[in-house]
């Protein structure tokens, strides 16, 4: 891919979306190299006088920052027969996703500078979208030593956590979040108490028992939701939570944000749009961490996106190939792709009357770039020239053996969708369109 | 045959659980296991329905006794049987089950008997294969023809299921047993009772259409059945239960609980039995009222009647796919 500057480029005709600001009219955007030169109501017209420039004719299509995705597995190094840093590329842009931040549980794992440096030089190369990792709270991810933060945010990493492992240790915890606080570093934890969700392959409840499955108890993640939320507040320290499922996480965040604790969160397109029937006949394509709730959660996670107790949508991205899920339930692996269907699946909250196009889209734009503090997801002049241009309206269906994505393991796989994204800008290059 | 009896009777290429099936279905295999039964007791020659074909017991658990019972039904019908068992085979050498299916499939069986340890697994092997699936137990799921077996003994000493008064008792959380037991008495018309502590019997089992009981005397009050289940070693020190003498004591079925059952209560059991655990041996050789040894019985006849409705209905799925 070429990685030359492209000169000035005007995107015209298009409904101008910024959520950071709620600007939200008619114009354009317009770029020099990789940089926004300008942007606003001036370059509406199609047909305007734009000089020696090149126009993009965006037809109409909404036009907002480039989409920031905050979990991400991306599995290279040490599992390529999985994913790869250009096929994750590949399919974030075709998402609309121009940031992206990947979880340490990688061979070898996050937790040493030179894999920093590894994983962000490899991106860069490509030029695709961005990838920004998080760093591990603890040595190999085993929950006990504290990984070197402070130097490991130096060398790059946005934030810390143990990824798809929970720390379960109260005390070591306690003693990451005071030593984060230090740097003013942030915290993600995977809420998810391991002992009370061990061997458990789906959601506690009446499905479980009727399918003969071992259920994961909501309270599993409720408890290490609540102790972390007491810990923060103990220690000062900042703590996001990813992929929150359960209603009860919200009250509790809720309240904790009330008093003023240092507590985020985020949750997947999944949780808001799936309950746990999903799995029935034991598809193992909707096996996810945390499971698929009960319907009464679903509805608490969309009434906690639309209160704004829940910041950030972040796709949870996590491939596994067929012979990780081709499995009988209880063997099969945990996780769902989620790349390409981001934007489509959020945008549900919009069209079903839930959200604004505005309070949707900030979701997955500067609401999590603020929260991991990268300076992407808003229109801002002498910003990266990170764009999605999408169709709000556009239909189609998600087929799982279309996706860029080397693993096919959707839980959408066959759900029609609303909405897709038609271009997709980072540093001012067109990367994708469709 | 008649349009009625086209109408009325079993015609899944498959028996993967008996959550789902009408009444009229079970009934059908039910009445054919019935006529086995009687044959089977006679000692007399039946009609070699599965001659020339070929039936694999695909076990990836072990199992002595419900394994044997398929070989012998398969047998007295007379299929060519081939058991394989997990020791023997490429499954610890790292082939999915998937592969497996694929693989047996090449062989071209007529039915394919599985037991497998995960829910689930017997439902995905018979997405991937050209003949017949019998479930003979998955995970914790369903086991279906033990549900058929017991529905059968009961009926041939209570005349009929319907409105009667079955207490299932002991692990149901971890049991296939009771889930098919749930499905078939409930269709059939009998009141099901659930009987164990709750850390073996969460309260939203009921959802399944029984009622939850944790005192086992209040469970057995005037019911017509009572089946025990089978109590793993390894949920009885510290995980699920304290020791085995509090189950013993609370939920162990003796003469003092039995005797708040209806005086002729039916006593079955699947097999095989912990004696002193579940069950006072006195009370498990009870010839009166003890329908055990029964059961093993009316297991060969009620497999002998699914093999021959799936054999049947095998064939029209075959003429129809062309194969």
């Amino acid at each position: 891919m070429s990685l030359k500057p492209q000169g000035r480029v005007v995107y015209v005709n298009a409904r101008l979306l910024d959520p950071a600001t709620g600007l939200d009219v008619m114009g354009g955007v317009l770029t020099e190299n990789e940089k926004i030169v300008d942007f606003g109501a001036g370059y509406a017209k199609a047909d305007g006088e734009y000089g020696d420039v090149s126009v993009v004719d965006c037809e109409g299509a909404c036009l907002c920052p480039g989409l920031v995705d905050i979990r991400v597995q991306l599995r290279e190094p040490g599992e390529e027969h999985k994913g790869t840093l250009k096929i994750a590329g590949v399919a974030a842009t075709s998402g609309g996703i121009t940031s992206m931040v990947c979880l340490p549980n990688t061979t070898p794992v996050i937790d040493d500078m030179s894999v920093v440096e590894f994983v962000a030089r490899r991106a860069r190369m490509l030029g695709l979208t961005k990838v920004y990792p998080y760093g591990a709270i603890t040595k190999g991810l085993e929950g006990k030593d504290m990984a070197e933060m402070g130097m490991l945010s130096e060398s790059g990493a946005v934030a810390f956590t143990d990824g798809v492992h929970a720390v379960s240790s109260a005390k070591v915890m306690r003693k990451a979040l005071a030593y984060a606080r230090n740097y003013d570093l942030l915290l993600v934890q995977h809420p998810e108490e391991p002992s009370l969700a061990a061997g458990g392959d789906m959601n506690s409840g009446d499905l479980a028992i009727r399918m003969g499955l071992t259920g994961i108890p909501a309270v599993a993640e409720v408890i290490m939701v609540a102790r972390d939320v007491r810990l923060a507040e103990d220690t000062g320290g900042r703590l996001h939570f990813g992929h929150i499922s359960t209603a009860e996480s919200i009250d509790i965040i809720r309240r904790a944000k009330e008093r003023g604790v240092k507590v985020t969160c985020d949750t997947a397109p999944p949780y808001f749009s799936l309950n746990e029937l999903a799995v029935g006949e034991y598809r193992t394509f909707a096996k996810l961490s945390p499971p698929l709730r009960s319907e009464e959660d679903r509805q608490a996670i969309i009434q906690g996106l639309k209160d704004g107790v829940i910041d950030v949508v972040a796709s949870d991205h996590a491939p596994e190939d067929e012979d990780s899920k081709r499995l009988p339930f209880a063997q099969a692996a945990f996780g769902g792709v989620g790349l390409e269907t981001l934007l489509s699946i959020t945008l549900e909250l919009y069209h079903n009357g839930h959200m604004s196009l505005l309070d949707c889209l900030k979701t997955v734009t500067c609401g999590p770039a603020d929260i991991v503090g990268l300076p992407a997801g808003r229109l801002e002049k002498g910003a990266s020239a990170d764009l999605c241009i999408f169709d709000p309206d556009r239909g189609w269906k998600i087929d799982a053996d279309q996706l860029a994505s080397k693993s096919k393991n959707s839980p959408f796989d066959g759900r029609l969708a609303q909405g897709r994204c038609l271009r997709t800008v980072i540093d001012g290059r067109t990367v994708f369109e469709l | 045959m008649s349009t009625r009896d086209r109408e009325l009777r079993f015609t899944h290429r498959h028996l993967l659980g008996i959550e789902g099936l009408y009444p009229f279905e079970l009934t059908d295999i039910l009445d054919r296991a019935e006529r086995y039964a009687a044959l089977n007791r006679q000692r007399a020659a039946i009609e070699p329905l599965l001659e020339g074909r070929t039936v694999i017991n695909l076990f990836f658990e072990n199992s002595t006794r419900t394994r044997t019972s398929f070989e012998r039904a398969a047998k007295r019908l007379g299929a060519d049987v081939i058991n394989m068992s997990v020791a023997t085979s490429s499954i610890k050498k790292g082939e999915t089950l998937i592969d497996t299916a694929v693989t047996l499939n090449a062989m071209h069986p007529d039915v394919l008997v599985v037991r497998h340890g995960d829910s689930g697994a017997v439902e995905l092997l018979s997405q991937k294969v050209n003949c017949a699936v019998l479930n003979a137990g998955d995970g914790t799921h369903e086991h279906p023809t033990q549900a058929l077996l017991d529905a059968l003994t009961i009926r041939r000493r209570k005349g009929s299921i319907t409105g009667l008064v079955v207490a299932i008792c002991g692990d149901i959380l971890h049991s296939r047993v009771a889930r098919s037991n749930i499905h078939l008495l409930s269709a059939m018309g009998a009141q099901v009772r659930l009987v164990a502590p709750s850390t073996l019997l969460p309260s939203n089992m009921g959802i399944l259409g029984a009622e939850v009981y944790h005192d086992m005397r209040e469970g057995l009050k005037d019911v017509d059945v009572v089946m025990m289940l089978r109590l793993q070693k390894e949920r009885m020190e510290g995980a699920y239960l304290p020791s085995q003498r509090e189950y013993f004591h609370f939920y162990g079925l003796d003469y003092d609980k039995l005797s708040y059952a209806k005086e002729d209560a039916l006593i079955m059991h699947p097999g095989p039995m912990n004696r002193g655990v579940e069950i006072d041996s006195d009370v498990a050789d009870d010839i009166e009222r003890s329908a055990i040894q029964e059961q093993v019985e009316m297991g060969v006849a009620a497999r002998m009647a699914c093999l021959e409705v799936v054999t049947a209905n095998l064939e029209d799925w075959r003429k129809e796919n062309g194969l």
